[in-house]
């Protein structure tokens, strides 16, 4: 199939054929895993419902949401206006990379599976979860380098380009740029079992960089515009990256302080005092 | 009598504020550096538009310390909130303590800021008009009295400490 596309080298003309860059094809092919995430989400709800055990609604929310947010940026108007507009294509990254990462991790998809399937299927994932290349990829060194680096690849090689030229690196780049941010998101605030848990420091420290990472390329990106692309839309895009990607990682970081502050709870005599609502004004 | 309400350098109210006195400072200290940056991002960039997102004069090493001390305070703000959070259901709040640091980390990014940020690094002028070094004046001299300020809370919670000490 994809081999249609390369008798049209230059796929940026606005000849849509099915299988162009641009086309309907590789919108239903990048679409196609999420839909599919959607569905075995909801169904695993719905069964665990009907086993009597609980499964918060509100994971069911985020999770759609989320599958939603991953479906606008590869599907439909918007993922073709990326191709035009960089400003657009970044809204599409923060969707697919970050905003759809978020919200699935917080979903909890591991934990519903293991609850909807029988035991043994459950212990067949749980091996893959804890086999080696999971722990290595999962790790957040790993998983930033992964994600912020891909990102700097991307915007500052001719990679970018490239991208809209070619189908099969169109579809490889943006699937790993939502992989490459759950498993980001996962390996910083996962609620569902992880193969290792690493430090709380380790992990604030990596985020840090990682944010950093992310923050140094936007503006990168607003001072030396990808190849092919017009310096007020690398300018927009850029401020775009930089102020979408606060208001994200914001939830990040607020979620690993959280998670932090309920595994340092004092126990014992102290916490038992402060159940019962013995807090008295902080004095000098 | 219950060992909890011993007042050891301080206060029945918060009974362990001596032992977590390090996390006091710290909470603080990340929380004024955070507040500082914040109000940085929130005023200067985007209610006056003084500073600009990017400036064409900005060294390499600019744009690397911009970024990593924009993504540090992000996480700094937040994390010294919980901090603080942690250090309250703890008993352990030393609020003279905790204003110094504040005081402190605000005054010494600040500064940063002003000096190697904007003068040395040039990742953006305080405002883009001629007599730039007016407005340079005032930043440094609020991040110099930020920090004194800081310095004097925290060496008057030293000497208190001391004196509780020499008494008991």
């Amino acid at each position: 199939m994809i081999v249609l596309n390369h008798s049209q080298p230059h796929g940026h003309s606005h000849s849509t054929a099915f299988f162009d860059v641009a086309g309907l094809g590789p919108q239903l092919i990048l679409a196609f895993p999420f839909a599919v995430a959607l569905v075995i989400y909801l169904f695993a709800a719905a069964t665990v419902k009907k086993k009597g055990k609980s499964w918060q609604g509100y994971r069911v929310v985020l999770f759609t949401i989320g599958a939603g947010c991953a479906l606008a940026a590869v599907i439909g108007p918007l993922a073709e206006w990326a191709h035009a507009n960089f400003t657009v294509h970044m809204l599409g990254h923060l969707l697919l990379g970050m905003l759809a990462p978020l919200l699935m991790v917080l979903a909890a998809p591991v934990t519903l599976l293991l609850r909807a399937m029988p035991v043994k299927w459950g212990r067949r994932l749980t091996k893959v979860l804890k086999s080696l290349p999971a722990r290595i990829v999962t790790d957040p060194a790993v998983a930033s380098l992964l994600n912020i680096g891909g990102l700097w690849i991307l915007y500052t090689t001719e990679l970018y380009a490239a991208m809209h030229d070619d189908v099969l690196l169109h579809l490889f780049i943006h699937m790993h740029v939502f992989l490459a941010g759950y498993v980001f998101t996962a390996s910083m605030i996962s609620i569902d079992p992880m193969p290792h848990r690493t430090a709380y420091l380790y992990r604030a420290i990596v985020l840090v960089l990682a944010l950093a990472g992310h923050q140094i390329l936007s503006k990168f990106i607003y001072a030396n515009p990808p190849a092919g692309v017009p310096r007020a839309e690398a300018e927009a895009g850029g401020q775009l990256m930089f102020y979408g990607g606060d208001a994200v990682d914001v939830f990040i970081i607020f979620m690993l302080c959280l998670q932090w502050y309920r595994a340092a709870r004092p126990r014992g005599k102290m916490s038992q005092k402060t159940s019962a609502g013995q807090f008295t004004p902080a004095a000098d | 009598m219950d060992a909890d309400t011993k007042l050891e350098a301080g206060s029945a109210n918060e009974p362990n504020r001596l032992k977590y006195s390090g996390r006091n400072f710290w909470s603080g200290f990340l929380f004024g550096l955070g507040m500082i940056a914040f109000i940085d991002e929130m005023v200067f960039h985007q209610l006056l538009r003084w500073h600009h997102f990017y400036d064409r004069s900005t060294m390499d090493v600019g744009l690397i310390s911009d970024g990593l001390f924009h993504a540090f305070s992000w996480f700094a703000t937040i994390g010294g909130l919980f901090m603080y959070a942690d250090l309250r259901r703890r008993r352990a709040v030393w609020l003279t303590r905790w204003w110094g640091s504040v005081l402190l980390g605000a005054g010494i990014f600040q500064l940063y800021d002003g000096l190697i940020q904007h003068k040395v690094f040039r990742i953006h002028q305080i405002r883009y008009v001629e007599n730039v070094i007016v407005y340079d004046i005032i930043w440094n001299t609020a991040a110099v009295i930020m920090i004194l300020g800081g310095v004097y809370l925290l060496r008057r919670v030293q000497k208190s400490v001391k004196r509780e000490e020499g008494r008991s």
